[in-house]
C-alpha cells in the first residue's frame, strides 16, 4: 500500500530542499516528491497541513541500558520512545553490562531491535572490555554491525591505545567516538566549575578536564590519520579546538547535546540532581558558543546522550544521584523553540544536524528524502506547543530537566521503513 | 506583616533584608528570657521538630535542641549512628517516614551540598538547613549578624574579614551573603589555594596578607583551619599557616581597639587563633553560642507562623 503524505514543507537536508511538496511512499522506499500528486489507486493519506516533512531523525548516542540494566529501558522500549521522539535510526552507547565488546552482543542488540519500530545500530567498544588497554577485534565488530567505536563514559587515557585505535579504525572507515574527559582533573565533581560551583559549595568539574583530552584526541588524530568524533562537547574552547583541528584538515566531527545549547550551569540550585550530567551544563558563553558551533558547521550532530535513571536512583543528595538525563522526546521541541524560532536557524541548517550529518558521519543509508531511497520520514508541526510533563514524558524514567516548560514543535507522525511508527493521537 | 511568609530557612540568598531584620529582632526577645528563672516559653506546644543529622555535630545540634525545648516543642533527634541511614535507607524514604509522624519542622545537617534544597522540595514540614556541605549555614550566619548587630547596633558601613578556608567553608559562604546584605564591606583573607577567585564577581574583596587589611577592620571571623587540606596541597604546613593567617596576641595589637573578634567554633587553639586574642576583651565567641540559641529560637517560632514580637518588648 502506497503512503500519500499531502500539503506538507517538505525538508531534506541532504538535497538542500525547502519546499512546499506532497510526498509518495510505495512500500518501503521514497517514490517522488511533487506538487499536487494525485493517485488513482488505494493509498493512504497523511495530512501534513502546517507541518514539515523530514527524513526520518537520527540520534548518533543513546543509551538503552539493555544489556544489563533493562530495569530502566530496554532495546525495544528506548525505540518505542525514539519513534515518539521523531527518530528512526538511534546509535546505542557499549557501556551496558557487559559492554558491547564482541561480535555477539552487537548481533544481539540487532536482533532485539529486528522487534521493534525503528533502526538500531550498535557503537561497539574501542577497547576490550572498555578497560583501555587493548583495542577490540574491531573487523568482527564492524561485520556484526557496529557502525562506529567508544569507550563512552570510560575515556582512553593512555595515549598509544588511542593512537592505534584510530591507526587500526582507518581500514574500516568507522569513526571513534569519545567521550573526552581527563579524569584525573574530574575528581569527583558533580557541576561545572566555575561561580555556581563554588557559591553552591558543590566540586567542580573544569572546562579544562573536556578541553585537554579533546586537544590530545585531535592531535592523535593528525598522528594516526584516523577518524575522530567527538561526542557530547560543551565549552567554548573545545568548540574552538575543534574547529582549529578541522581548520587544519584533521578528519574530525562532534556533537553537541541539546542540554548545553537550551540550559546553563545555573540550572544546578533549580533542579538539582535533574541537571546533572557529564560534561556538566556550562556558562551562558558555553551555551551561545554551542549555538555559534552549530550555526557554523564546527559543530555537526544533535545527539541527545539520552540516559535514563530510575526516580529512586536520582532522587537522592546531588553527589550521590548518577549523572544523565533523557532526551529523547525533548530534543525536537529543544531544536524548533531554541534554535529555529529563537535563533533564526534555517529548518535545513537545524535538521541537518539529525539527518544527513550524522547518517554522513556513521555511513548509514538514512537521513535522506532522494527518490527511491528507504522511507523513513518524520512529521513535525513547528508550530504547535507541547508541555513537558510527565506525561508527555512516555520514557520509563523522567528524568530531565526540561519537566514544566512549554515548548514549539510536536512531533505528528514517524515512519520507518514505510511503516507509521508513531502517530500523535 | 505576620511571622516569615515561608516555609523553609535553606539558604541566606533567599531571605529579604526585611526578613533578615525581622529574625534578629524577634531573636533579641526571646535573649531576655535566658536572664529568668523559668526560660521556656509554650509557643511550640504540640508542634514536632525533628533535627536530623546525617554528620557529626555538637554545637549546632544542641543550640537547636535548646532552642526546641525552650519553646515548649516536641522532639526527636536523629544521628546518623543510631538511625536507619546505616542500614542504607534513602533521604527520601526516611524523610517520608518522618513525614508519616506528622513532623512539623526538620532540621537537617548534611555533607552533601543542597540537600535540604532536595528535602525541601519533597515534604509539606518546614525545613532548616543546619548546614549542608561547603554551600549554606544559614543559622549561624544569621547568628552572627545579630551577635555584631548587639554589639553595634547595624553593619552598615562595617568592614569585615573572614580569614582561613573560605573554599571549604559554608560558614564563609552564608557569611558573606548575610554582611553584604546588610550593608557591611566584607573582605575574604587566606591561600589562593583556600579562597576562590570567583567571589570577587559577588563585590567581595580577596587578600592574601591579613596584616595589610587587620589594621581596617571592624570585625574578623576567624574560621577553623583543618588538618586534613594539607594533605591535598593546600597550605604547605600548619607553622606556616598559623605564621601568614593565625590571629596572634601581636596581630591583635595592630587591631582597632573596638575590634570585634569572632570564631563559629570550633576552635583550633594555638592553630588559627591564639589563647590571647580568643579570650580577650573584644572577643564574643561564647556570646555567638548564646545567641545562637536565642536566633534559633526565633526562627523556629517565626516560621511556625509567630507574629513580629516588637509589640510584646515594648509592654
Amino acid at each position: 500500500m502506497k503512503i500519500l503524505i499531502k500539503n506538507g514543507r517538505v525538508i531534506d537536508p541532504a538535497n538542500r530542499i525547502d519546499r512546499p511538496a506532497d510526498l509518495l511512499i510505495d512500500r518501503t522506499t521514497i517514490q517522488r516528491t511533487g506538487d499536487s500528486i494525485i493517485l488513482k489507486e488505494p493509498h493512504e493519506v497523511i495530512d501534513a497541513s502546517g507541518c514539515l516533512v523530514l527524513p526520518g531523525l537520527i540520534d548518533m548516542h543513546v543509551h538503552f541500558r539493555e544489556p544489563g540494566r533493562e530495569d530502566q529501558e530496554t532495546i525495544i522500549g528506548g525505540s518505542i520512545v525514539a519513534a515518539k521522539g521523531g527518530y528512526t535510526s538511534v546509535c546505542t552507547m557499549p557501556n551496558t553490562t557487559p559492554v558491547i565488546d564482541n561480535q555477539a552482543l552487537v548481533r544481539f542488540i540487532k536482533l532485539e531491535a529486528d522487534n521493534g519500530p525503528i533502526n538500531v545500530h550498535p557503537i561497539a567498544t574501542i577497547t576490550k572490555g572498555a578497560q583501555g588497554v587493548e583495542i577490540s577485534e574491531m573487523g568482527e565488530l564492524v561485520k556484526a554491525g557496529a557502525v562506529g567505536f567508544s569507550d563512552d563514559g570510560r575515556p582512553v587515557m593512555n595515549s598509544l591505545v588511542m593512537r592505534r585505535a584510530l591507526e587500526y579504525s582507518r581500514m574500516f572507515d568507522t569513526p571513534i567516538i569519545t567521550h573526552s574527559e581527563d579524569i584525573s582533573l574530574t575528581e569527583e565533581g558533580v557541576m561545572n566549575e566555575g561561580i555556581n560551583s563554588v557559591l553552591l559549595g558543590l566540586k567542580g568539574i573544569p572546562r579544562e578536564a573536556e578541553e585537554v583530552m579533546i586537544a590530545r584526541d585531535v592531535i592523535l588524530t593528525r598522528l594516526a590519520k584516523g577518524r575522530l568524533h567527538v561526542a557530547h562537547i560543551s565549552s567554548r574552547g573545545s568548540a574552538d579546538i575543534i574547529r582549529r583541528a578541522k581548520e587544519e584538515g584533521i578528519d574530525v566531527t562532534c556533537e553537541t547535546a541539546p542540554h548545553f545549547f537550551a540550559l546553563t550551569d545555573a540550572a544546578v540550585a533549580k533542579h538539582l540532581s535533574m541537571a546533572k550530567m557529564n560534561p556538566p551544563l556550562r556558562t551562558e558563553d558555553d551555551r551561545l558558543a554551542m549555538i555559534e558551533g552549530l550555526r557554523s558547521g564546527v559543530i555537526d550532530v544533535i545527539a541527545t546522550d539520552h540516559a535514563p535513571h530510575l526516580s529512586n536512583e536520582k532522587m537522592q543528595e546531588i553527589a550521590y544521584a548518577p549523572f544523565g538525563i533523557v532526551g529523547l522526546e525533548t530534543a525536537v521541541p529543544l531544536i524548533i523553540s531554541i534554535l529555529v524560532k529563537e535563533h533564526g536557524f534555517p529548518y535545513i541548517d537545524a535538521f541537518s544536524k539529525v539527518t544527513s550529518n550524522p547518517a554522513r558521519i556513521l555511513k548509514l543509508e538514512a537521513g535522506t528524502l532522494s527518490e527511491g531511497s528507504i522511507a523513513d520520514i518524520t512529521i513535525i508541526n513547528p508550530d504547535k506547543k507541547v508541555r513537558i510533563d510527565e506525561k508527555f514524558i512516555t520514557s520509563k524514567c523522567k528524568n530531565t530537566p526540561f519537566l514544566g516548560m512549554e515548548l514549539y514543535g510536536s512531533v505528528e507522525c514517524t515512519i520507518c521503513n514505510g511503516q507509521v511508527v508513531y502517530r500523535k493521537k | 506583616m505576620s511571622g516569615l511568609q515561608r516555609k523553609d530557612l535553606l539558604d541566606i540568598e533567599s531571605l529579604s533584608v526585611e526578613e533578615i531584620k525581622l529574625i534578629c529582632e524577634s531573636a533579641r526577645y526571646f535573649k531576655d528570657l535566658f536572664t529568668r528563672s523559668v526560660k521556656t516559653v509554650p509557643v511550640l506546644r504540640g508542634k514536632t521538630v525533628c533535627l536530623l543529622f546525617y554528620e557529626p555535630s555538637t554545637r549546632t545540634r544542641i543550640s537547636f535542641e535548646l532552642a526546641a525545648k525552650r519553646l515548649s516543642a516536641d522532639l526527636i533527634n536523629i544521628s546518623v549512628a543510631t538511625s536507619s541511614v546505616v542500614k542504607g535507607e534513602s533521604l527520601i524514604d526516611t524523610v517520608h517516614t518522618l513525614e508519616a509522624m506528622k513532623a512539623d519542622i526538620i532540621v537537617m545537617r548534611h555533607a552533601v551540598s543542597l540537600a535540604p534544597h532536595f528535602l525541601s522540595q519533597n515534604i509539606n514540614a518546614s525545613v532548616i538547613n543546619a548546614g549542608d556541605g561547603f554551600h549554606a549555614h544559614p543559622t549561624q550566619a544569621l547568628l552572627d549578624a545579630y551577635s555584631i548587630m548587639e554589639k553595634r547596633g547595624s553593619l552598615e558601613g562595617l568592614h569585615i574579614g573572614i580569614v582561613g578556608d573560605i573554599l571549604h567553608s559554608r560558614v564563609a559562604r552564608s557569611d558573606i551573603s548575610v554582611f553584604k546584605m546588610l550593608g557591611a564591606r566584607v573582605t575574604l583573607v587566606g591561600p589562593p589555594t583556600l579562597v576562590p577567585d570567583e567571589f570577587r564577581k559577588y563585590g567581595v574583596d580577596i587578600a592574601y596578607n591579613l596584616d595589610e587589611v587587620l589594621p581596617d577592620l571592624d570585625v574578623i571571623q576567624m574560621l577553623r583551619i583543618q588538618k586534613e587540606r594539607q594533605k591535598g596541597n593546600m597550605f604547605p604546613s600548619i607553622r606556616e599557616y598559623h605564621k601568614l593567617f593565625a590571629l596572634t596576641s601581636q596581630r591583635l595589637d595592630r587591631c582597632k581597639k573596638e575590634i570585634i573578634i569572632m570564631h563559629p567554633g570550633p576552635m583550633n587553639r594555638g592553630v588559627e587563633i591564639q589563647d590571647a586574642a580568643a579570650d580577650s576583651p573584644s572577643a564574643i565567641i561564647n556570646e555567638q553560642v548564646t545567641n545562637g540559641v536565642a536566633v534559633r529560637m526565633a526562627i523556629f517560632y517565626l516560621l511556625a507562623g509567630g507574629a513580629p514580637l516588637e509589640g510584646i518588648n515594648k509592654e
